[in-house]
């Protein structure tokens, strides 16, 4: 282990690490769908500084809440690989059930939640100990995964069943189901626990979901002039803690659209690369990053002025992004 | 009849905390669903690593009452599929009565054609729905439509405009069309010329292929084939880009790809296939799908198979969407602007209004992999691109409300 770590850093030319860049500079993990392998990013020069090698059909990833490690589905492969982010190596796998495709940490950094395509269920991990808690039976084809601030409650969303499954964190119960429009995708919680914001891809929407009533305050709809309405699929999202603005990255759209998550209007949609599924903010929330499928990049968006800033080049078909900060 | 049972979904939501499982619900109502078919002969395909399809249709119809199942667990909607195969000589008017009396109004005709009008034209027929995934036939999207019949099932007036458009796409447009002489095949040739008509192709020639079938399996087979096949396709010489062969009755189309008088590719029923559905498929979160029919089914998923989930689906949805399992309310819903049913092909699928087609893209497979998806690029249409496959509101006789 030790060894390995020494010639990684060693290879990469990174060995003064401590030196060469502030104590604050993050890094950017994108996972290649088709590639097969996480390019890792320099937030600071914005380069690709590594490309690893990972399991097949590396979609969803999170990164532990110490930083240590990031967890990887690898959706052909049937379960979730850890990446040491220091050493850059893969250093175990966890049980996640078949066909892992989106996951999400407890608040607390103790459990890992896995939504699993091929059987319908949201697996529950014990990051400590490696191994699987339960396994709860949810609708068709699971897919999006949130969890509330303070940890209480998870959400599923099960792209054919069309809804989002409120599940007490404790029980391991469903205590609602909320219909949304087709195939939704996404769960983000709002900072404040207070809403759930699920992105529904052939529906072309956004629900707002009171996380206490359940019902839906506010569904968003998109419009993209020139756009034929069918290329408008929503899939990731991300708000600011503060709950000024959302972001959602509308899939063939090739564009990201900018939300006041006060009003609920959509201030602007802004031109990224083509195919775009995921985001993630930076850790300052200055800066927006999506990963655009089909052009094999990702695009950094200034998130005050709301303008797409650069390209970076990634691996085949980049899907999930994750930073360290 | 349902009515005292209505209750809205956004209300049951609202009101319930449903436990996968127990949903016992007395809120709740069953839908039954009849799976209707005639036991006949299966389809021998040409190729031998073709396997012969065991129980086409019905095993999409079982995943798709599954997977309606588990979300109507939520809603306290009991969905139960009704599977009925009826002898080669049945009465199927009888069989469809006997289900109406007992209370079932929503059936899946997995059925020929003379079948299916039987069943349309039966007055007691009138208040239930009635889904056809198999019959390509055009008059029934253009002169004989029923209100109480959706079609999931392609029509070949799609299929055909599908491929053209991916030629058109190409610049392959000089195209030489081979078809056999059932009726089938005559009216899928119609079909394909009507198409390179309307997207501006040129029909270079056009022959039917008049020689006996060949056996499937003989020794040295192949002998006559490499013979015949340079004849049969020899008329047009080389003066042509694409050959479109229709064969829907596997008697000669596989044969064609190699065998063709000029170096040509080979398009229709056979070479490059305009299909809703096939193995090939795995783009748009279908892998799980695909998976799904695998384990239950043993084999891959046919278009009838994929015909049938489509309209049990779009039964779920409706139910869902609207609380009721009224026929009246669901075909309203079906037939409005707020249904959308997920199929896996990337975008939102409805159904037309006038003649109560299934609007879908159309897979292009030669087999081993997906070559393109129709709507192709710049075919454009002011409703939605997908209602440029098929025939348009205008080119119909048929105006159901």
């Amino acid at each position: 282990m030790q060894c390995g770590l020494r010639r990684t850093l060693t290879a990469l030319g990174l060995a003064a690490v401590p030196f060469a860049f502030p104590v604050e500079a993050m890094t950017i993990y994108v996972s290649n769908e088709k590639g097969n392998s996480i390019t890792v990013i320099d937030g600071d020069s914005m380069e690709v500084t590594a490309t690893i090698d990972v399991g097949n059909r590396p979609r969803g990833i999170a990164l532990s809440k110490d930083h240590r490690f990031l967890y990887i589905c690898a959706s052909d492969d049937d379960h979730i690989e850890v990446l040491d982010t220091e050493s850059l190596e893969l250093v175990g796998t966890l049980p996640s059930g078949p066909d892992p495709e989106l996951m999400i940490i407890s608040p607390d950094g103790k459990r890992l939640y896995v939504a699993n395509e091929d059987d319908n269920q949201v697996t529950v991990i014990d990051l400590e100990s490696g191994t699987q808690l339960t396994e709860i039976p949810v609708g068709v084809e699971p897919e999006g995964m949130g969890v509330s601030p303070d940890g209480k409650t998870i959400v599923n969303t099960s792209e054919t069943t069309n809804m989002a499954h409120f599940i007490d964190a404790e029980t391991f119960q469903i205590t609602g189901n909320v219909l949304v429009d087709q195939r939704p995708r996404f769960a983000e919680f709002t900072a404040d626990g207070e809403e759930v914001w699920v992105s529904s891809e052939i529906g072309g929407t956004v629900s707002v979901i009171d996380a206490k009533t359940l019902e839906i305050k506010k569904k968003i709809s998109f419009s993209v002039p020139g756009l034929q309405p069918e290329a408008i699929q929503p899939v990731g999202v991300r708000i600011l803690k503060d709950r000024s603005k959302a972001f959602v990255a509308l899939g063939p759209a090739n564009r990201v659209a900018i939300i006041d998550a006060q009003s609920y209007e959509v201030e602007d949609y802004v031109l990224v690369g083509q195919r775009v599924w995921q985001l993630a903010l930076s850790p300052d929330e200055k800066q927006l990053f999506s990963s655009n499928g089909v052009s094999n990049d990702i695009s950094l968006i200034d998130v005050k002025r709301g303008k797409a800033r650069k390209s970076i080049p990634t691996g085949s078909y980049p899907w999930g992004i994750a930073i360290k900060p | 009849m349902f009515s005292r049972f209505f209750v809205t979904a956004g209300l049951i939501l609202a009101t319930l905390a449903v436990p996968l499982g127990t949903a016992s619900a007395a809120e709740g109502f069953d839908v039954p669903i009849v799976f209707l078919s005639r036991a006949e002969e299966p389809r021998l395909p040409l190729s031998f690593i073709d396997p012969v399809v065991e129980d086409p249709g019905v095993w999409g119809a079982r995943l798709a009452i599954k997977d309606n199942q588990t979300t109507g667990s939520f809603l306290g909607h009991r969905y139960e599929l009704i599977e009925d195969v009826v002898s080669a000589e049945a009465d199927i008017a009888a069989a469809f009565a006997e289900h109406a009396a007992a209370g079932r109004h929503i059936f899946i005709a997995d059925l020929r054609r003379d079948d299916l009008l039987t069943l349309a034209r039966l007055p007691e027929s009138a208040g239930s729905l009635i889904f056809n995934g198999r019959i390509g036939d055009d008059d029934l999207r253009v002169e004989t439509c029923f209100p109480q019949v959706f079609h999931t099932a392609l029509s070949r007036a799609m299929r055909a405009d599908a491929l053209l458009q991916f030629l058109v796409w190409k610049k392959w447009t000089d195209v030489f069309l081979l078809a056999g002489s059932t009726e089938e095949d005559k009216a899928y040739a119609a079909a394909l010329r009507r198409s390179i008509k309307k997207f501006g192709a040129d029909l270079v020639a056009e022959e039917s292929y008049a020689y006996d079938p060949i056996a499937r399996r003989t020794d040295s087979g192949h002998i006559q084939v490499q013979r015949q096949m340079p004849l049969a396709t020899q008329g047009a010489g080389d003066d042509y880009d694409v050959l479109l062969a229709v064969d829907e009755n596997e008697i000669f189309g596989e044969y064609l790809p190699y065998n063709t008088y000029a170096p040509r590719p080979v398009a229709g029923t056979h070479g490059l296939v305009p299909t809703s559905w096939h193995r090939v498929q795995e783009q748009w979160g279908s892998t799980q799908f695909q998976r799904r029919f695998t384990k239950i089914a043993g084999r891959w998923m046919e278009e009838r198979d994929y015909g049938a989930w489509l309209a049990i689906r779009a039964v779920g949805e409706a139910v869902t969407r609207t609380g009721s399992p009224d026929t009246g309310v669901l075909r309203d819903y079906l037939r409005g602007p707020d249904f959308a049913l997920s199929g896996f092909k990337g975008l939102g699928l409805s159904f037309r209004p006038w003649n109560q087609q299934m609007r879908q893209p159309v897979l292009l497979v030669n087999k081993r992999v997906l070559v393109s998806v129709s709507p192709q690029p710049g075919f454009l249409h002011q409703r939605t691109t997908l209602d440029s496959l098929g025939y348009d509101q205008p080119e119909t006789d048929c105006a159901l409300e």
